[in-house]
């Protein structure tokens, strides 16, 4: 094996290992900073060893014990350090004993229980959505702050800041550790689901950059999603995501043309929608269904985006269906893009006119100012009508308003010829 | 990426031997480590070869061939569908799996159409995809 292989392989294992790693440390030393450094220092020791002695066979325990060592030693050496975590020290002391117990412990039953408390202290309401991503895509997903600078097209110290300063403030307000009850449990796990969402939908139409769509932030947020209906199954909101996320990315293939540029829900060829993932959606979000419980806002998503799945042509969209789901969107979710897709949904159930009357109601909305769907859908409309001045106006508009250059040169095509490819829908 | 990892037949599967339980309880935490990792997509077993068939291709007829099949260690009797980001990924996943015995499990990674390149034409390529889909579709039916 090269060393390069090695690195690879321990790459792999790393991906694998650290979210339950950093976990089971977290839950040690109190302080998800701390444990992220001692995990790191478990995994140069073993970038150091393994490519001579090669990957031991329980490659998660051999980093749990080199990271545990790494403490006691820190500890016993460092009285400064004693001080200044005075928390850790006193953990340890009182655990040392009990270490080898709980080494097996972290990583045997209730090392799902420490993922989840550190999932839930990584999407913390204290911290920024921006730090929550960041630290969240860092801690859970294995990626290096490379990556999720790459991901978000931002520099890398700015991203190395968010973490830096995220850890920060866990650390001063003093965040417990731990898995919340009742309806606290619920607010903690929403915005959870909100951090895995934003990580899709960054993926899943970039909101600026060349690429429309990038796959890897996609399958990055499908694997959280993923990790948490198994940690919370009894959760319908966190299946429903789920099954929102593997539906829109069933058709992740199909939203692309040939030279990269968007193609929109209604223009897309069926043909290329994922299969399987149409099939872990619906039964996601069946598994959602049957908890039973008022429909939350991502089981309603979630069943417009299975609407779509289950028709094999356009023309055969259940759009009534879809508004009605749309009309409970709003009630539970109010939002002027809820309600900008509720008049695309009408207006193809009930006719153009239906839906232009809900669109020119939210033109003042101050919210949808600067926001590119809004002439976009309004376009749409008026072309649908005839009125093709107007609509080329608004798909200009439309056009400068979006910061993605694939979908500006779409819009413009529009804007040039509005009467043509005159149905409108987000893929 | 996705894989599929391909799980060869031995001749306990050929005989239609089932697991023991304890081999079926490893499997089982085996599969459940894999979900909660949120990298397993599917997973199924195989019959024996015995329920199989074959269709020969020759240039002026087909032929059907009846399992068994001979060669063991080339037979298929299951394979799971793994989301991973890496090949050494899927390679250390496999390595916790619980197979002893001088097994030997495969992994490939499954194709994406960008892997064609210039041959497969737009045409081409949608062809494929309905056939594919309309397949897909026939399966989840059934």
């Amino acid at each position: 094996m090269t060393t390069s292989d090695a690195h690879r392989a321990i790459e792999a294992v790393w991906r694998i290992e650290s979210a339950r790693l950093i976990a089971g440390l977290t839950r040690i030393v109190r302080d998800v900073g701390v444990a992220e450094d001692l995990a790191q220092d478990a995994l140069v020791a073993a970038l150091e060893r393994w490519p001579e002695t090669g990957i031991p066979d329980k490659p998660g325990a051999w980093l749990m014990a080199t990271a545990k060592h790494r403490a006691v030693d820190q500890f016993r050496r460092n009285k400064r350090l004693e001080q200044k975590h005075e928390l850790l020290g006193r953990e340890l002391e009182t655990r040392q004993e009990a270490a080898a117990a709980d080494l097996d412990a972290a990583l045997d039953d209730d090392v799902g229980d420490d993922v989840l408390r550190l999932i839930l202290i990584s999407c913390h309401p204290v911290l920024s959505p921006e730090a929550r991503v960041a630290l969240t895509l860092r801690l859970l997903g294995g990626l290096t702050t490379a990556e999720i600078a790459r991901a978000f097209l931002v520099p890398e110290p700015t991203v190395a800041q968010r973490i830096v300063r995220a850890k920060r403030t866990l650390r001063e307000a003093r965040v417990p550790f731990e898995v919340p009850q009742g309806p606290e449990l619920a607010a903690r796990l929403s915005s959870v689901l909100e951090v895995i969402y934003l990580i899709f939908n960054e993926g899943y139409a970039a909101t600026s950059g060349e690429d429309w769509v990038r796959p890897a932030l996609c399958e990055e947020a499908l694997r959280l999603g993923r990790i948490l209906a198994e940690l919370a199954p009894r959760e319908p909101e966190v299946h429903a995501l789920v099954a929102l996320m593997e539906l829109q990315a069933s058709r992740l293939r199909a939203r692309i043309g040939p030279s990269g540029e968007p193609v929109l829900l209604l223009d897309q060829d069926r043909s290329r929608w994922d299969q399987l993932l149409i099939r872990r959606g619906l039964a996601a979000l069946d598994r959602a269904l049957r908890l039973g419980g008022a429909l939350g806002p991502y089981a309603l998503q979630a069943s417009i985006a299975a609407c779509h799945a289950r028709a094999r042509t356009p023309e055969e969209t259940d759009w009534e269906r879809i508004s009605a789901l749309y009309d409970a969107l709003a009630q539970v979710a109010p939002s002027p893009v809820v309600e900008l897709n509720r008049a695309v949904a009408l207006a193809m159930a009930f006719g153009p006119q239906a839906g232009l009357e809900l669109v020119d109601a939210l033109a003042s909305e101050p919210t949808l100012q600067g926001y590119h769907l809004l002439p976009s859908v309004r376009g749409d409309l008026l072309a649908k009508l005839g009125r093709l001045e107007e609509a080329s106006a608004e798909f200009e508009r439309a056009a400068e308003l979006t910061r993605n250059l694939r979908e500006r040169a779409l819009l413009l095509e529009r804007a040039a010829e509005p009467s043509r490819g005159c149905r409108d829908a987000r893929g | 990426m996705r894989v599929m990892v391909l799980v060869k037949a031995s001749e306990e599967s050929e005989t239609g031997k089932m697991p023991s339980e304890q081999q079926l309880a490893e499997m089982g935490r085996y599969n459940e480590e894999l979900a909660r990792a949120g990298v397993m997509l599917a997973a199924d077993g195989l019959h024996p070869s015995s329920k199989g068939k074959r269709v020969r291709f020759e240039a002026d007829r087909k032929t059907v061939i009846d399992g068994p099949f001979a060669e063991t260690k080339e037979l298929i009797a299951g394979y799971w569908i793994w989301q991973v980001r890496s090949m050494e990924e899927a390679v250390e996943w496999l390595k916790r799996a619980p197979f002893g015995g001088g097994a030997e499990v495969e992994i490939r990674p499954v194709f994406e159409a960008e892997d064609f390149g210039a041959e497969l034409t737009p045409e081409l390529r949608e062809q494929g995809d309905r056939v594919r889909a309309q397949a897909e579709q026939n399966q989840a039916r059934s």
